[in-house]
Order: structure tokens, then C-alpha cells, then sequence
């Protein structure tokens, strides 16, 4: 899998996120500057999390006109994966690339504490390596992480199954104290219709290291390794 | 600026009548103003440690791991295979408390630069923080403001918050105090200093333009509050952090090249103190032209442009060859880079703007004819013992009342705001261990990070709580598993021109370095923020020492969470001291006695036997015993790790509350499989151990039969805080 | 001239930190409160001197960057 990692001013966990991917590729990503224009080749671009443009005018607002994010829709035009974490998945919705914005967290308090994901499904490149309906442990840290679409969306989201990952209790339940941020439907991750884009705003890749407590975000990356280089000629 | 400059305005600019007689001694005429400015700044107390230095002079500062010790912009440590780490706490007090958010955030800005300055990429940041009585709505404020500042700094620059900690007192009621500690990690053939070198090389400013903020904030930071602070606010920086990533990447990216001769960051007298410190170090000449400085605001004069605090700027020393590659390193990052004057031979600072000579003075006197005051100090007097007291409540209802308490409550709700996993590297995060672990990229390595003061003890002893808050560190540092290496001292007291105050000043010093020797512990960089008084009521003295320490291999630290089915020991003596405990405070209602005696010996025994044991595998959980007693250190492992505990009584000759609250020090409580190896090696090596209990799936049961469960416990010690503000 | 842009949240779009500011309002003793919301506003000098033109840079500065039309809507007055 040729995977490459997106870096825009300001971002802050693309070291995290390399440290992920060479963990279950093997080898380092590439890591693109936000003025690059060639993607070509790739097989998954990232967008990683943290502040890009320090988050001053809206989250992931200035880095979605960014040069780079031409290439990028070229990339998800052609079939291509895109991950886009925290400030990632931001910049995917300011984007257009996914539906729906990111608001301030319903406290307007900054969370940073672990949190429980259920798989919604199970048959994305994504999540082949987690059970449908599973539930996993992840890092999240994040201000405006309050998952917003008008309801009609939602609906949309929901009927086409494109809810990637629900805030749950570490049992499974969707409860309103398992969704910190105060999502919309507890909703912390989404797809594209294709199911090739997938933004989130937890970090998986801070937890795929026993000595970091856990290794519960490692099966998105096998997944995708497993998924994506078996598919390449494709 | 028509201000005429004399010896009026020289007081107002924080200047003595003997000071400036002797600014114009040196100069051999009437200063300008922006002369006078430059003086008054490089003499305030924040930048010239006058009333301070004679005392830290003895302070120990060396050990074979020591690379630079005070004297740089951070402590620089060996830690092993060819790495270093860079550290150093500094204060933000005032600041704070005229602007909360953006104090607490340009504090966080502001240390990070003095570690990346000198080539480490930061990979922690720590804050000890002090605020007043909880009850005024005035504190909620600050905390709220405080806290947002710190997670709005450190979570936008991706350096993890990882440690630290809060305690509450009236004293700061008009003065919290806000020490932030960065850490970073360079190669130890990296490691940039600030001595200027080469005359005719050019003098680079980059990062940030230049405004009118903060202008005298150093000489703020040496004056008493009064009722006018709350006017004060205009002299207030605004921190970036967006800027300030970008600057510690370029600079990271310059630093990876040969380009650089010397850098150091621009912070408290900006452009005054970086190109003074950088020259007279160097012993050499500097040059500058104001018309080439980057400015945010029309019309600055170069009074104001000497002194102006703006954030996120660095002055670097460039090799002439390689001026145009540094200068397409900054571009790419968006980042303003200029020219903005040359080293030269004459040893003197010569100021230009708009073709005029604003500023000429010999570096050299301006250095060492700093003023340096043997301020007088008293003695503080010794605490009448403490006679027996009673208990009025027993061990349950009092560990419930201390574990809500406002010093003892968890900091949940304060840790949940700051960005603790960022950089993939952090092992332990906050409340999960004694000292906060954060593993070093690409190695097995790990830091063990703190920082720890307990203040009424250095108001009742100043000695005795200067080798405390230096033996905490030790200990926190230890019980994971850690070798403590060294410290970054953090020196918050009032007015030393008042003799008891100097006193506490005089007798925290001489703790500290009897601890540092005892401990071979030794300090490498430091702070020091005096006239923390605000209308004559000065604060607690609290020297913050931030400590660091090494671990070879990250999967041996251990944590102070308890699961169940271990046994549980008491490693150290207990003879019960009540005095000046938060049991005597916060359940018999008085704040008196001596502080626990510190056995610096009896530290170093017993640390370094707790180390062997955790290194050879024989524990699963250690936490050390500090505030609030051995009981509260039970409850504190039993909420981390879920695992409740059965508790046997103490021993006879010491009476229960006293054994299960005093704090009595050189104490940790190991949680191991088998309790009977360890006393077996405790008693080989002479050092006291007890069985004291078990832990169960379950509730904590007390001696005395009492019960309590986890989620009881949690809830109590969650109450405080989110009560509070939320 | 200056173009001031004007964001809000489109009504429906949950707006926590109007409300907060309104419950501190309300606890500062302010009575006869209503609903509170929270925005931004953004200055800009534009280069011109004809209105019509510069209010339309500005719209479409504001529809491309300025604001989020899923969540946010925005007005344009020109001086």
C-alpha cells in the first residue's frame, strides 16, 4: 500500500499518524507538503489531525482551499482512499468531501480523554479488521468535535449505512453520556458514498502501541494495508 | 516621546537613585530614552536576578549527566545514547492575573521557545499552578481563564500537557501563580547555545512581527501589585500558537543545517535582552537597524521596539554563506525573516532608526555592573511542636472530607481540557503515575516528568520545605520505576526586600541544595518571580521544582493504579506527624506545628530500594505518600485502578489517625504479588517495610470495618471540580 | 472600502456559546433576556470605489472562505 500523509501549517499529529501507518505498512509514508499538486500513484492519502491555520477562521476552513486539496478531490475522483482524522475530517466536510461540519463541542470545553467507538459496519477497507457492531477504544482530542448535518442528511447518512462509528459506552450502548462532544446521533465518523473516504474525529493512531496503553486502533491500518494492497491492480 | 530622562523618570522605570546614578556613571552623560529603557529592563530583578543571585550561586549545579547547567535558556541533561534532554520551568504570574487565558498562554509559548531554542524538539509540557480561596468568584474566573489558556497554547502547538499541579490558598487570592515547564529532546551533538561569534555576521530576527505589547512587562514582573492592575491590561502579550509551530519547525528544519552560530528567543525585554545576552556572552559588538525590524503597527519608535514583548520572535546569529538557504526555510513557513543589523568588535550595543543613533552602550558594564543586593534576611522562626490532637471523626469520614477537598480533589476536569496523547509517545498520562512517563520516538527509552511544592511547609520551615518539594520530585520520579536525574527550580516569593521574606528566600535555598546533593539531583535551569504580593499580603513561599528523570525501557514503568489480588506494603517509617497536614486543616480546622522532618538519607535508602524492587519486576503499583497521608494514598491507588482494598490496623504505638494520616516522608505504599519476598529484601537492605493489607475486588475496607466503594470514592473525589465550574 | 461580513449560525444550528453568554448575562442580574446568539464579524479593505462591486467580491469572499453555508449564514454591508 502506498499511503501518503498530508501536511498543512499547523497540523500537529502527522507524526502520530506516520508512526501508525509505517507500524502496520512497514515502511514510512510519504509526507506531502500542502503546496504539493501531484498525488499520483497513491493508494491512501491521510489528512492528519491538529491545527491547521491554528483553526482561526473555522476548523479546517483555510487548509480546505489549500493547493494540495485540488489533487486531493482528483485523488477521491479516481476511486482513491482518504482518511481524514480530527482536524482531517474537518478539513473533508469544509471540503465537500463529506457532508455535515464539525461544531464546538456542546461544553465548549477542549476534550481530551478516551472514548468508545461502535463499528457500524464491518465490509469497509477500513473496518474489515473490526466486528460489526464491535466496540473499540480510542484517544480523542479535539474543541470542535460536535458532529452537525440538517436532518434530512442524517436520514440520508443513516439509510445509505454510511455512519462509519458511533460515541458508545465501552458495553456498546449509544447513550447521551457516551457522546461527550454532543454529536448529532452520537456520530463520530462518517463515509463518502463510496465508502472510500472516511473522516473521524478520535485518533486511532495515538493507541496502536501496548505501551501506550493498547493497541485498539491497530486494525484500522492492518485493514487497510490488507485492503488496499490486494487491491491495487484493481 | 518628549519625556525628558531623568532621575523621576528612572524611578518610574523601576530604576533606584543609586541605579541610575550608576547608568549615568557608565554612560558619561544623560541617557536616552530608549538607553534608559534598555538599563531599566537588563537591571529589573527579572532579568538581572539581583535581589536573587547571591543566594542561587549555591545552588549544586553539576553531576557527571550534566551538559549545561544555569546559565543557558534551559537545563541540558545526558540521558543515554546520545540524547538529551532540555528542560526549564519558568513563571507567568502576573500576567495571569491581569489576563488569565492569554497570561497562562503566552507562559506556555514562552518556555517552549527557551527549550527549542537550544535544537530540542519539546515532547512534554508540565505546570505547577497556585490559585486563591475557591470561594471567590474572582478565582473561578482565574482557573476557568488559566486552564483555557494553557490546553489553548499546548493543544494548538501538538506538545503534550502531560503533568503537574494545583494547589489553593488565600494567600494567592491577588496572585496566582502560574509556572509552566517544557521539555525537549536533541541530539547531544545538536544543542544550539546563545553566544553570539563572528564579527560582520549578520543578525537574523524571525517569526512574528513586532507590536506595541507588552512593553515593561519585565519590569512588571518585578513590582508589587497594586489596586491599579487592573489598568495595567494593555501591557498584556497575545500569544499565537498557530506562529509558534511554525516557528519551532523552521527553526528545527535551520537547526538540521549548519546556518546557525547562535539563537535564543526573544522573550521577557524582546529585542532588548536577546541581542544584549547574545553579545555579551559572545563578548562581541552588536549592531542593529530598527528601520529593517518587521513591525505590526505604524509609527513605533525604538523605546518601543527595544522593549516590546510581541510573542513568537527568535534572533539568530547566521552564517553569512548561508543567509539565503535560512531565509527560504522561513518563507516556506510563512514566517517574516530580516536582516536586521551585524556583530561588530566594539563590545558596545548601537541602536539606528530613521539614520539616527537611538541607543550606544558598552556591553560590558551593562553586564557586570548590574546591580546585586546582599538583602538583608531574618531568620524564620521555628513552629512550636505540635501536642497530641485528638481525632473528632474518624479514618472514614475524614478520608472522605480530604478526598473532596480542594487540594486533594482530582484534576480530571483540569487534565480532560489539555491534549495529553499528541506525538503518539505519552505512556503514562496525567493521574495514571506518580511522575508522567512520555517515551522518547523511535527508542525504548522514556522520561519521567514532574513537578511538586508543598507551600505550607516552606511557610512553616522554609529549609525543611525546600528539601520536601525536592524530595517529592525524587520520589514521584522513583515510584515508576525512573532514575531521577535533575531539576529546573521555580522560585515564587514576595517582597525580598522585607527581611522575613528574604528569610523564606534564604532558607528554601539552603533546603533545596542540601536535598540536591543528598539526592544527586542537582539543578540545571531555573526562575525566579519575587514581589508576588498583591496590597502587602505576600503569598505562600513556593519554590516549584520540576524534576526529570530516565527510564531505559518505557515497559517498566509502573503506575499507581491497583488491580486486584496483590498485596500491599508500606516502604518507609511512620511515626505519625500531624503537623501542618491537610488532615489537621481540613478536619481539626488548624494549620500549625512544624512540617514533617525531611531524612534526606532515609529519601535516598529507601527511593533507591523502591527503584530495585520495581526494576527487578516485583511490582505491579507504587505511589508515594505525600499530602493527605498513607490512607489517602490507598484511595488514591484504589480510584485509579478500580481494585478495592482490605486494610490492617497499624501498628500499636502509633495512634490510627495519625498513622493513616500523617505525612511523615521517604514513604511509598508498593503493591506486589508477594508481600513476603519484599519485606524479606527490605529487611536485608535495613529498610522499614509493613504488610498493610490486600487488594480486592471490591470496596476499601478501613481497619476499623468501614466500607466504601470505588464509585463512592470516585465520586467524592470528582465533586470539587465539576461542581464547581461546570 | 470596507466590506463588513457579518457570520452567524443559521438558525437551527445549536449555538452553545451564545447560550452561555446569555445564562452569564442572566447571573450578572440582566433581566428581560431573550435568546443570545454568538458570531463573528470580519473587516475588509477592499481596493474600488464602485458599491455593487465591492459588496459582490465580498459575497463571494464570504460564500468561498469566510463562511460555512452548512452551518453558517452571513451578511455584507458595504461603507
Amino acid at each position: 500500500m502506498k499511503a501518503a500523509i498530508v501536511v498543512f501549517p499547523g497540523i500537529n499529529r502527522e507524526r502520530d499518524m506516520a508512526i501508525a501507518l509505517e507500524a502496520s505498512v512497514g515502511r514510512k509514508p510519504r509526507m506531502v507538503w500542502h503546496k504539493e499538486t501531484d498525488l499520483d500513484g497513491l493508494d491512501l492519502v491521510v489528512i492528519p489531525g491538529g491545527f491547521s491555520y491554528g483553526d482561526y477562521l473555522r476548523c479546517g476552513a483555510m487548509a480546505s482551499q489549500s493547493p494540495v486539496m485540488g489533487a486531493i478531490r482528483a485523488h477521491a475522483a479516481r476511486g482513491g482512499h482518504i482518511l481524514g482524522v480530527c482536524n482531517g475530517f474537518q478539513i473533508l466536510t469544509e471540503a465537500g468531501l463529506l457532508p455535515g461540519a464539525l461544531l464546538r463541542n456542546a461544553n465548549l470545553r477542549f476534550l481530551s480523554m478516551d472514548c468508545h467507538l461502535r463499528v457500524e459496519r464491518a465490509d469497509t477497507v477500513f473496518t474489515a479488521q473490526y466486528q460489526a457492531g464491535g466496540v473499540f477504544r480510542s484517544p480523542m482530542a479535539h474543541g470542535d468535535g460536535n458532529f452537525f448535518a440538517d436532518a434530512p442528511t442524517l436520514d440520508r447518512l443513516e439509510g445509505e449505512n454510511r455512519v462509519a462509528f458511533r460515541y458508545a459506552t465501552a458495553g456498546g450502548a449509544v447513550t447521551q453520556e457516551a457522546n461527550r462532544n454532543g454529536s448529532a446521533r452520537n456520530i463520530a465518523g462518517i463515509y463518502s458514498e463510496n465508502l472510500r473516504v472516511l473522516g473521524l474525529m478520535p485518533h486511532p493512531e495515538d493507541l496502536v502501541d501496548p505501551l501506550m496503553g493498547g493497541t485498539d486502533g491497530k486494525p484500522l491500518f492492518d485493514g487497510l494495508v490488507a485492503g488496499l494492497t490486494d487491491t491495487r491492480a484493481a | 516621546m518628549a519625556k525628558e530622562v531623568n532621575q523621576a523618570l528612572a524611578r518610574e522605570f523601576g530604576l533606584s537613585a543609586d541605579e541610575y546614578a550608576n547608568v549615568l556613571t557608565i554612560m558619561g552623560r544623560t541617557p536616552s530614552l530608549t538607553e534608559l529603557g534598555i538599563f531599566s529592563v537588563m537591571w529589573s530583578e527579572h532579568c538581572s536576578y539581583k535581589s536573587s543571585r547571591v543566594w542561587l550561586k549555591t545552588l549544586p549545579t553539576t553531576a557527571p549527566w550534566v551538559i549545561h547547567g544555569p546559565g543557558e535558556n534551559a537545563g541540558v541533561v545526558d540521558i543515554g545514547e546520545g540524547l538529551a534532554a532540555i528542560f526549564k520551568m519558568e513563571s507567568h504570574n502576573h500576567p495571569s492575573f491581569i489576563e488569565p487565558y492569554q497570561g497562562a498562554a503566552t507562559g506556555v509559548g514562552g518556555i517552549l521557545r527557551d527549550v527549542f531554542t537550544m535544537g530540542a524538539r519539546p515532547i512534554a509540557n508540565l505546570n505547577a499552578l497556585r490559585f486563591g480561596d475557591p470561594k471567590l468568584a474572582v478565582t473561578k474566573r482565574i482557573v476557568d481563564g488559566v486552564v483555557r489558556g494553557i490546553g489553548g497554547y499546548g493543544n494548538c502547538v501538538g506538545v503534550p500537557t502531560v503533568g503537574g499541579e494545583i494547589n489553593f490558598h488565600p494567600s494567592y487570592n491577588g496572585n496566582p501563580l502560574v509556572n509552566a515547564m517544557t521539555v525537549g529532546i536533541a541530539d547531544q551533538d545538536k544543542i544550539f547555545l546563545s553566544a553570539a561569534a563572528g564579527v560582520g555576521n549578520p543578525v537574523v530576527y524571525v517569526g512574528s512581527k513586532t507590536g506595541r505589547d507588552g512593553i515593561h512587562g519585565a519590569t512588571m514582573a518585578s513590582a508589587e501589585f497594586g489596586k491599579d492592575s487592573e489598568e495595567k491590561r494593555p501591557t498584556v502579550q497575545v500569544g499565537d500558537p498557530f506562529t509558534e509551530k511554525l516557528l519551532i519547525e523552521a527553526c528545527l528544519e535551520l537547526m538540521a543545517t549548519d546556518a546557525i552560530v547562535a539563537i535564543q528567543d526573544m522573550g521577557a525585554a524582546g529585542l532588548t535582552s536577546s541581542s544584549v545576552e547574545m553579545a555579551g556572552k559572545g563578548g562581541v559588538g552588536i549592531e542593529l537597524d530598527l528601520d529593517a525590524v518587521p513591525q505590526r503597527e505604524a509609527g513605533m519608535t525604538a523605546y518601543e521596539m527595544m522593549l516590546s514583548e510581541s510573542q513568537e520572535r527568535m534572533l539568530i546569529i547566521v552564517r553569512p554563506d548561508r543567509q539565503d538557504m535560512a531565509r527560504a526555510i522561513f518563507e516556506k513557513w510563512d514566517l517574516d525573516f530580516a536582516v536586521i543589523g551585524h556583530l561588530t568588535e566594539t563590545g558596545r550595543i548601537v541602536v539606528r532608526h530613521k539614520g539616527v543613533v537611538e541607543a550606544d552602550i558598552p556591553l560590558d558594564p551593562l553586564a557586570e555592573q548590574a546591580p546585586l543586593y546582599h538583602r538583608p534576611w531574618v531568620e524564620t522562626p521555628k513552629r512550636a511542636a505540635l501536642g497530641a490532637v485528638a481525632d473528632p471523626v474518624g479514618l472514614g469520614a475524614a478520608l472522605e472530607t480530604l478526598i473532596a477537598c480542594p487540594d486533594l480533589a482530582s484534576r480530571s476536569w483540569v487534565w480532560d481540557q489539555y491534549d495529553s496523547t499528541v506525538g503518539g509517545q505519552t505512556v503514562k498520562r496525567p493521574g495514571a503515575s506518580d511522575a508522567a512517563i512520555v517515551k522518547i520516538e523511535g527508542r525504548r527509552r522514556a522520561l519521567a516528568l514532574t513537578t511538586d511544592c508543598t507551600p505550607r511547609y516552606v511557610l512553616a520551615d522554609p529549609e525543611a520545605g525546600g528539601a520536601q518539594a525536592v524530595a517529592e520530585a525524587w520520589r514521584n520520579i522513583t515510584a515508576t520505576g525512573a532514575r531521577p536525574l535533575a531539576i529546573t527550580d521555580n522560585m515564587n516569593f514576595a517582597n525580598p526586600e522585607k527581611p522575613e521574606i528574604m528569610g523564606q528566600f534564604a532558607g528554601a535555598v539552603r533546603g533545596i541544595s542540601a536535598a540536591c546533593v543528598a539526592l544527586d539531583f542537582p539543578v540545571v535551569s531555573g526562575n525566579v518571580s519575587l514581589y508576588n504580593e498583591t496590597e502587602g499580603r505576600p503569598i505562600l513561599p513556593t519554590p516549584a521544582i520540576g524534576g526529570l528523570g530516565v527510564l531505559e525501557d518505557a515497559a517498566q514503568a509502573v503506575g499507581l493504579g491497583l488491580t486486584p489480588g496483590l498485596d500491599l506494603v508500606l516502604v518507609g517509617a511512620t511515626e505519625g506527624w500531624l503537623g501542618q497536614s491537610l488532615w489537621l486543616r481540613e478536619i481539626a480546622g488548624r494549620e500549625e506545628g512544624p512540617p514533617p522532618p525531611v531524612d534526606l538519607a532515609a529519601e535516598r535508602f529507601n527511593g533507591d530500594f523502591v527503584r530495585g524492587q520495581i526494576l527487578s519486576g516485583h511490582v505491579r503499583a507504587c505511589h508515594d505518600v505525600s499530602d493527605g497521608g498513607l490512607l489517602v494514598a490507598v484511595a488514591e491507588m484504589v480510584m485509579a485502578g478500580g481494585a478495592g482494598a482490605r486494610l490492617l490496623p497499624g501498628p500499636a504505638e502509633v495512634t490510627a489517625h495519625a498513622f493513616w494520616f500523617g505525612e511523615d516522608q521517604a514513604r511509598y505504599v508498593l503493591a506486589v504479588p508477594d508481600a513476603a519476598a519484599v519485606l524479606q529484601a527490605a529487611a536485608f537492605a535495613g529498610v522499614p517495610a509493613m504488610r498493610l493489607g490486600e487488594s480486592v475486588v471490591g470496596d476499601l475496607t478501613l481497619p476499623d470495618g468501614a466500607a466504601m466503594s470505588v464509585a463512592a470514592l470516585r465520586t467524592a473525589n470528582e465533586r470539587f471540580f465539576r461542581a464547581w465550574m461546570d | 472600502m470596507k466590506a463588513v461580513v457579518t457570520v452567524m449560525l443559521k438558525a437551527g444550528v445549536l449555538d452553545p456559546q451564545g447560550k452561555a453568554i446569555g445564562q452569564a448575562l442572566q447571573g450578572l442580574g440582566f433581566e428581560g433576556l431573550g435568546e443570545v446568539r454568538a458570531g463573528k464579524v470580519i473587516e475588509l479593505e477592499i481596493a474600488g470605489s464602485d458599491k455593487p462591486t465591492v459588496q459582490a467580491q465580498a459575497e463571494e469572499m464570504a460564500r468561498k472562505l469566510l463562511a460555512n453555508m452548512v452551518i453558517e449564514s452571513f451578511k455584507v454591508e458595504v461603507a
